[in-house]
């Protein structure tokens, strides 16, 4: 996941602050220093991690403890507030303003645009618009069959020609076909460039000038390095960047390269790119991101994800219910399957206040594919024996592992797991419940169900 | 494009050599080498180490305050940054290609998503039909949407034979169908293009084992983007667990990229880097070796 070294180192130097017995310069010195380490281990430009880390300290040295917050606590806040300042402070979500909006995406060879143009215009076609799409790459063999085959699966148009060997002529058909065909959004695919190729940063703002677009988003390879602050000036020298879109970082992808490119640009950061599939683009909300960053937690984009998730499958228990240690094998059923939904187990887990940096990734990876078996035994019970587990006994096992073709070791595996979920739910009211509730700050907590 | 760099190093080699060599003022003169090196993608991890092993050659070294001192630091310096450059095994293509006694040489192209295997593919069945010899490509990706048609056109342009399946087909397969082709028709190189991964993704790792267990390749090249971070060095060293690198080609080196990755890749997994990519035509690939990039550096 994005920045999640950064994210552990960062925990790591703040749990110094905690460890020591009294927090004095040279105590905040060695944090601000990690921290320093830290951004620079994931790509953030250095000169922009010097600058940053050089407010952190005065900050942390010079403004008085306001009564009744601990040094910790206020360092906690200072860095947080250095880092959301950084990335810009209020998500700002893509606008549909005119009909159609014309979007156009540049960036880099290898980048992946065309993929995110794929992800974008499902993305957007699921929040019902029609949407268009334009293969303005002449350079690149193989980019109008590329968005072709990644969108016409969704019944999703697209404009382009293989053989025309002039983009900007290309880019202007294709935005007056959808035009007259009035779909909501037209995206325009563009061939990936670098700032050292003046011909083609030239052909891009011919292309700019020639389509006008509402938004020009620059997409941004999350592993780039140090490279990122200058190339993404470059891109807004030739034309103005509206927004950016981070790809690639399910992997080892630090992102702050991009972080770097948001603050050469001025544009905020809209979307993230989490994998190959096309629906794994997510909105992007630095404050949230941040907080993930710090270990806090991102309660509201588990509460979005549930959401998004129980548009497709019926969440009917709540958690009140789950608490009352009313909690059956269909319901994890349930749980199970509107956690496929929403993606890697680990993305999600991520999300959950104080969870979030604790799992090794083999038992992340080894949880998924006990997930995937559960499923499948569950299949083979009978509907009693879902809303009542505990008459399970040997001879049922016996026919549960045989109907679905696993072992009587796997069925006590999950009537194991069962039964820690119950009990995990049940300690959830006296341990967690409270402080969930807190931060939720009067959040209804009913529907999500987790 | 190692031109800062270079730059670098020689204020660093200057400031140290206009003191004596104490360790605080080598520690000061390392931070800004450490500075530039990070500004030039060079990952943390390589720079601390190169850090420990200049202050270790020069702390505590009593010299006479003269002209040789600064001579002496920098060859402490070359030598440093030498060392972590200098592979332990070093390629000569096609001498490797022509001693092999049976037809045909296969390599296999592996690397994260968007590195630029297809591009560099393209231009190394160029390069090797530059060399007298001939190549067949195996459309491996069957897993990206374009792929195919994408290094079908490329096969095309630098007239080679591609040999492919359909989307979603076996990876292996191909590439074994392309390979039994060579060795029917006398094709000299085997080239196996498969599919940009994430290498945290055990399944396509798994994958891509499959596709080198199959295809048993001379050699497995990965290719790395010059434009990468820090990342860089976790991608080498995933790829190069799962399926041992041989060498290495370097992306992008035309995007102004300093370089650095050339540090972290050599450092995460010692395999020699064979070429650079510069450009986007079929003949801009450079043959790469370190003295290259030991001039480029220290030169002037």
């Amino acid at each position: 996941m994005a920045l999640e070294n950064l994210g552990k180192a960062l925990n790591n130097a703040l749990k110094k602050l905690a460890r020591a017995r009294t927090v004095d310069e040279a105590v905040i010195k060695e944090v601000v220093r990690d921290i320093q380490r830290a951004l620079i281990m994931s790509d953030v430009n250095v000169r922009l991690v010097l600058e940053l880390t050089k407010k952190i300290e005065k900050r942390a040295l010079e403004e008085k403890l306001p009564p009744g917050i601990s040094r910790k606590e206020h360092i906690i806040k200072i860095v947080y507030e250095e880092l959301t300042n950084f990335l810009g402070k209020e998500a700002k979500p893509i606008e549909i303003r005119g009909k159609p909006t014309v979007l156009l995406m540049v960036g880099i060879q290898g980048s992946g645009k065309t993929t995110s143009v794929g992800k974008l215009a499902r993305y957007l076609q699921k929040r019902g618009y029609r949407v268009g799409l334009v293969c303005a790459d002449t350079w690149r063999p193989g980019a109008y069959h590329q968005l072709k085959q990644l969108a016409e699966p969704f019944g999703i148009e697209v404009f382009g020609n293989p053989e025309e060997k002039d983009a900007v002529k290309l880019a202007k058909e294709g935005v007056d076909y959808f035009r007259q065909k009035g779909v909501d959004v037209i995206i325009v695919d563009s061939a990936g460039r670098h700032k050292e190729e003046k011909g083609l940063i030239e052909e891009m703002k011919q292309i700019s000038s020639a389509i006008k677009p509402h938004e020009v988003i620059l997409v941004i390879d999350g592993t780039i390095g140090q490279q990122a602050y200058n190339q993404a000036l470059a891109f807004k020298e030739a034309t103005p960047i509206g927004s950016i879109i981070v790809t690639k970082l399910d992997g080892s992808a630090k992102g702050g390269g991009a972080l770097s490119a948001v603050v050469a640009t001025g544009a905020p950061i809209k979307f993230i790119g989490v994998g190959e599939k096309i629906d794994d683009l997510e909105p992007f909300d630095p404050k949230r991101f941040v907080s993930r960053l710090l270990g806090l937690g991102d309660i509201q984009g588990l509460l979005e994800k549930f959401e998004e998730a129980s548009k497709e499958v019926k969440i009917e228990q709540d958690i009140e219910k789950f608490i009352r240690g009313k909690f059956n094998l269909r319901d994890m059923y349930t749980q199970l399957e509107a956690m496929q939904k929403m993606g890697p187990l680990k993305q999600i887990l991520q999300m959950i206040p104080g969870l979030g940096y604790e799992l090794p990734d083999d038992m992340v990876r080894m949880s998924e594919e006990r997930l995937k078996k559960f499923k499948v035994i569950m299949d083979s019970m009978t509907k009693e024996e879902l809303e009542n587990p505990s008459i399970i006994n040997y001879s049922r096992i016996k026919r549960i592992a045989r109907g679905s073709g696993t072992s009587v070791r796997d069925v006590r595996e999950l009537l194991e797991q069962y039964n820690q979920m119950k009990k995990f739910f049940k300690s959830m009211n006296r341990r967690k419940l409270a402080k969930m509730a807190r931060k939720l700050g009067g959040m209804n907590f009913g529907g999500f169900g987790i | 494009m190692f031109g800062k760099l270079k730059e670098k190093f020689s204020s660093f080699i200057d400031k140290v050599a206009q003191t004596e060599i104490k360790e605080k003022e080598v520690e000061e003169a390392l931070w800004d080498l450490e500075l530039a090196l990070l500004e030039a993608d060079v990952a943390l991890e390589v720079v601390e180490e190169l850090k420990e092993r200049i202050k270790q050659r020069l702390v505590g070294q009593k010299v006479k305050i003269g002209t040789d001192k600064k001579k002496l630091v920098k060859e402490a310096v070359e030598s440093a940054v030498l060392e972590v450059l200098t592979p332990e095994r070093k390629i000569n293509l096609l001498e490797m290609i022509e001693s092999k006694k049976e037809k045909p040489f296969v390599i296999v192209f592996v690397g994260f998503n968007g590195s630029g295997k297809t591009t560099t593919i393209a231009k190394l069945a160029n390069w090797l039909r530059k060399n007298g010899l001939s190549a067949v490509i195996a459309a491996s990706d069957t897993f990206r949407a374009g792929a195919i048609e994408q290094v079908e056109e490329h096969a095309k342009r630098v007239g080679v034979r591609l040999i492919k399946h359909k989307y979603g087909a076996d990876p292996a397969a191909v590439a074994y169908d392309a390979i039994e082709h060579a060795k029917a028709r006398g094709i000299d190189v085997v080239l196996v293009d498969t599919a940009g991964r994430n290498e945290l993704n055990r399944n396509l790792m798994d994958e891509m084992k499959k596709i080198v267990r199959v295809a048993k390749p001379d050699l497995v090249i990965f290719v790395g983007d010059a434009l990468a971070g820090n990342a860089i060095i976790e991608q080498a060293r995933q790829f190069n667990e799962s399926v041992k690198v041989d060498g290495v080609i370097l992306t992008k080196l035309d995007a102004d990229a300093r370089g650095g990755a050339a540090l972290s890749i050599s450092h995460a997994i010692g395999a020699p880097i064979l070429f650079v990519g510069v450009g986007q035509s079929y003949d801009d690939l450079m043959p790469f070796d370190e003295k290259w990039m030991m001039e480029k550096i220290f030169e002037g």
